[in-house]
């Protein structure tokens, strides 16, 4: 079927007249718009979970054996199960569902065009799943013995046997909640994908798609393509758990090390799915905010490719010591060195992006640029961790800690944030303040240099993961290193102490803020020229595309940009 | 509050929405299944004793059962046939009697692995028996999946409603006919 | 610059702190050059009236050049760190030097156990000394540890050496390192196995033949206890990293 030649009229569609309770209006609603802010306050709300285990692990590091104002005595077994809850959470249930099926239900149909997913159905089903998935994993956190403790990796026999994890429940509720997580984006990324390519405006060739539409498709398909062999993985590891099999228990013909295959086959593509997005995010910001076309699109596109291929080369960097052949560590730090190229390659043209623009520091382009500026540290450092006889020493310590919240804090936060001061009044309408932004902006930044710089140190002192005590340790427990800890601790209350200038920035704004009009930054791409905020349907005629997406400065133009819908 | 959207109706790569929402499906099926698979053989490659394990399978049963998925992949080639036709009941007919084939492997499944599990071919009962039971099963699962999926599109399609569906779910039973000829050798024959 | 905050107590600890001193100053270079470039343009461009942006595709030869050279130079370095990280890593992982002595390491549910091989210097023989959370080596010697697990993953790792390796239930891993440096040292578990992960710190001391003679005399009366120790490879030691992959408690040896 080939896309109509006029744009189709939308008297005859069906969500032209929303209606309903509140309950079919908001909660059981197929809009894709409504479905993105179901997905983003939940993963806001589990946010909000994984900052306070957070909070209440680092104030035992810095203050060991205190009680955790709030929580109370931090017990080894509950220090690991607020570990292993922190990352899971976040990586999870408030990166994914944010960045992926948050912004990308809201972005996609409006960016390429369309009234709506093309499965607003199963669209709503992804989001029910992935509820389910959530109150699973917050369940397992209250059933008796505690939660699971085995960290996100959820290595076995650990993880397998409940005589060593001592939490049975809590660990199979875990896996439950994981592999349900899976199917919701599973289910969710068939919308993501089938809409980009097949839902898009008469007019929008493939490389006048805006790139957060590209990194967001690419991610799901990598997703897609990376999480069976962690599904099959989930499966084995809750047999071995209830159903006595040996899949990974090495006394009875098991292997451990195969978890750790399948689990890392897709836990690196998998950061890259959250990668991606963000970094799309920060390219629109970028663009209109310094009014510049993207420094080589298709070149950008190209990395994105490389990079999600790549990445299914990369996984036993994860492996080095963990006694798989040695000869193989070899292979994976050459992939894993040689996937820099691609992401350096990405970074270099969103710098250039910069070259010869106009650029106005409003909120959401200070977010993208601190993006930009952070993730250099976070690249590098991975750098260290690649190349293999390093991996040696600093394996499973605080640096590997340090680099990974270099982009993964980059990532579920700044671009977050980023993403949410940018399309905030599209959403609801109104302007958020931008002098209350800025604060929120330089405190957050503050804050989180101030946790995680020190980490690199205690990362290269050789101090190891996943410890509730260092004090104890004659070399760890030295003061000076005991004094990095501290720092680390307050600089998190810093950075905590900051949020809810966000909160009630957005709160307030979503009801009292100034009211925007459709196109208040003077952007190019389509999702400017529905109202703010878009009516069900989005459009009452659905767009027209007659170039791409980043004409910005045209010469010879009057104005500095021109929408992708305007007739030429 | 109706929930279809014009998106559904457009195809800007000209393939229509449902069969490349199929196709992306398929994708992700193959990589679930290609996990179990891979493991299964790194594993059995480790341990040539598992081959004495493999022996107590059901060979003729699980060819029997082959012939019975082919077959029933052949009704839903027709199926799709009468639906490009515009023939809803007959599509409808010959869908049922795909799920009929599904039914019949499920039943003999249900024979074999009784028969096993009597015997003391357990889940528990070894390495090559769990990945058996973990692989067929994951399979029989996705069987029944397809059989429910089935009656609700042979539904439609006698009314003459989305016909169009008939050829997206007969892809689905395909892909799932193809995964039970690589479990078949890898389970039974290769012993 | 690791040299710094943890002491250099083996023959490849130097190796690998001058990996990280290379890697620190390779990515150091561009770190500055590519902050110093960003902050740079956000400056020079920023909005100012009467200056519009430009408008610039990317296909420009004079401007692309830029990143092409950014990008071949990147794999240059890439290149020049690939062959040092492996240099390293078959040193410490995929060598074997002769041995002068072999220690056994086991983790355990929480604690660390060491099997010297007492003054005959041999393993698993009547005279082997084993000692819980404490491990004593003598300085200037060459010795294989082979590292067990008798339940989850653990992993041994003592910064001093710069050494880091899994120890995986069912499996012998034979590994090497040569003590340089005379001192008393963390012995860390760097892998999370349960809920006593954070108190599966040994200590470590390295010192001279006379003492360790002395330290082992005192142990002498344990030798009893060596019979009940985790059971012996059947042959050889394994090869590094050619980790055995069998089932059954006894039977470990490589392919």
């Amino acid at each position: 079927m080939a896309h109509a030649a006029h744009p189709e009229a939308l008297a005859a569609a069906p969500h032209a007249a929303p209606g309903g309770s509140f309950f079919h209006r908001y909660l059981w609603s197929t809009d894709h718009k409504v479905i993105a802010f179901q997905y983003m306050f939940t993963g806001m709300a589990m946010a909000l979970i994984g900052a306070f285990m957070a909070y209440v692990f680092r104030m035992q590091l810095a203050f060991p054996g205190a009680a955790v104002p709030g929580f109370g005595v931090v017990s080894p077994g509950q220090y690991n199960a607020l570990v292993t809850n922190h990352g899971s959470i976040m990586i999870f249930w408030v990166a994914m569902p944010v960045l992926i099926a948050g912004f990308g239900n809201y972005l996609i149909p409006l960016m390429v065009g369309a009234d709506d997913m093309v499965f607003p159905r199963l669209n709503r089903l992804s989001y029910q799943l992935f509820l389910v998935s959530a109150l699973v994993l917050l369940a397992s956190l209250v059933v008796q013995n505690g939660g699971f403790g085995g960290a996100w990796t959820a290595y076995p026999p650990l993880s397998a046997n409940k005589n060593y994890n001592l939490t049975p429940l809590g660990s199979s509720l875990w896996v439950i909640a994981v592999a349900l997580e899976f199917v919701a984006f599973l289910l969710g990324g068939i919308n993501f994908i089938v809409t980009a390519m097949n839902a898009r405006a008469p007019g929008m060739k493939a490389f006048d798609v805006p790139i957060v539409v590209w990194t967001i498709v690419v991610a799901s398909i990598l997703f897609m393509a990376s999480v069976g062999p962690l599904m099959a993985g989930a499966v084995m590891l809750l047999f071995d758990q209830l159903a006595g099999t040996s899949f990974f228990n090495p006394f009875r013909g098991g292997d451990p090390i195969l978890w750790q295959h399948l689990f890392w086959f897709f836990g690196h593509p998998e950061v890259y799915v959250v990668l991606l997005p963000a970094m799309g995010i920060v390219a629109e910001v970028m663009t209109v905010f310094a009014r510049k076309k993207l420094f080589a699109y298709k070149t950008v596109i190209g990395t994105i490719i490389a990079t999600g291929v790549l990445s299914f080369f990369v996984w036993a960097h994860h492996q080095f010591v963990a006694g798989i052949d040695p000869r193989m560590a070899n292979v994976f730090t050459i992939t894993t060195l040689l996937i820099s190229v691609p992401i350096a390659e990405m970074c270099f043209v969103y710098i250039a992006t910069l070259y010869g623009g106009s650029i106005r520091l409003t909120v959401p382009m200070l977010w993208a640029l601190a993006f930009i500026a952070e993730f250099l540290i976070g690249g590098v450092t991975g750098i260290f961790l690649g190349a293999s006889g390093l991996d040696v020493y600093l394996h499973d310590t605080y640096f590997v800690v340090a680099h990974f919240h270099y982009t993964f804090f980059l990532i579920a936060v700044i671009a977050v944030f980023a993403g949410i001061t940018y399309w905030f009044p599209k959403m609801f309408g109104r302007l958020m303040n931008e002098k209350w932004g800025k604060i929120h902006f330089w405190g957050t930044i503050a804050g989180f240099n101030g946790v995680f710089i020190p980490l690199f140190f205690l990362g290269a002192a050789g101090e190891h993961r996943r410890i509730f005590d260092y004090t104890t340790i004659p070399e760890l427990g030295r003061p000076e290193l005991q004094a990095l800890r501290i720092f680390a601790t307050v600089s998190l209350l810093v950075l905590l102490a900051f949020q809810p200038i966000f909160l009630v920035n957005f709160v307030r704004s979503i009801f009292r803020g100034p009211r925007a009009e459709k196109n208040p930054w003077r952007a190019n791409t389509l999702e400017w020229t529905a109202a703010s905020p878009p009516p069900h349907g989005n459009w009452a005629e659905l767009p027209q595309v007659y170039r791409g997406p980043y004409e910005y400065s045209v010469p010879g133009r009057e104005s500095d940009y021109w929408p992708q819908d305007e007739k030429p | 509050m109706s929930a279809h959207s014009i998106a559904t109706t457009r195809s800007a790569t000209g393939i229509p929405t449902g069969r490349l929402a199929v196709w992306w499906v398929l994708v992700s099926e193959i990589v679930i299944f290609g996990g179990v698979l891979v493991s299964y053989v790194m594993h059995r490659l480790g341990h040539p004793e598992w081959a004495a394990e493999a022996a107590h399978t059901n060979t003729w049963a699980g060819a029997f059962n082959t012939l019975v998925l082919l077959t029933s992949s052949l009704a839903a080639v027709l199926a799709h046939q009468a639906a490009e036709r515009g023939e809803g009941p007959k599509a409808a007919r010959l869908l049922r009697l795909t799920v009929l084939g599904g039914a019949v492997f499920l039943t003999v499944k249900g024979f074999e692995w009784t028969h096993e599990i009597q015997a003391g071919f357990t889940l528990q009962a070894g390495g090559f028996w769990s990945y058996y039971y973990l692989a067929a099963g994951l399979h029989a699962f996705h069987v029944l999946a397809g059989m429910v999926i089935l009656l609700w599109v042979a539904a439609s399609a006698a009314r003459n409603r989305h016909l169009h569906r008939v050829e997206n779910i007969g892809i689905y039973w395909h892909f799932v006919d193809i995964v039970w000829i690589f479990l078949f050798p890898l389970l039974y024959i290769a012993k | 610059m690791l040299e710094h905050l943890v002491p250099s107590a083996s023959s490849f600890s130097g190796d690998v702190d001058r990996l990280f001193l290379l890697i620190a100053v390779i990515v150091g270079v561009w770190f500055v050059a590519a902050e110093a470039m960003f902050f740079w343009l956000i400056f020079r461009f920023r909005a100012a009236p009467g200056q519009p942006a430009q408008y610039i595709t990317g296909k420009e030869k004079r401007l692309k050049r830029w990143i092409n050279w950014a990008h071949a130079l990147v794999l240059v370095c890439d290149v020049v760190i690939i062959v040092a990280a492996v240099r390293v890593w078959v040193k410490i992982k995929q060598t074997l030097p002769p041995a002068d002595l072999t220690v056994r390491v086991t983790g355990q549910q929480w604690a660390w156990t060491f099997t010297d091989p007492g003054p005959d210097r041999r393993l698993d023989t009547a005279d082997d000394v084993r000692t819980t959370d404490e491990m004593h080596l003598m300085v200037g010697k060459t010795y294989h540890f082979q590292l067990v697990s008798k339940d989850v993953l653990h992993s041994f790792f003592v910064p001093a050496f710069r050494l880091k390796q899994d120890a995986v239930p069912g499996r012998v891993y034979t590994g090497w390192f040569r003590t340089e440096r005379a001192g008393t040292y963390d012995i860390l578990c760097a892998e999370i196995c349960g809920m006593g992960h954070g108190v599966m710190t040994a200590k470590l001391t390295v010192a001279g033949e006379a003492e360790h003679a002395a330290w082992l005399a005192r142990h002498a009366g344990d030798a009893a206890l060596a019979a009940v120790d985790t059971p012996a490879p059947a042959a050889a030691p394994d090869t590094a990293g050619a980790a055995a992959h069998h089932a059954a408690m006894g039977h470990t040896q490589a392919h």
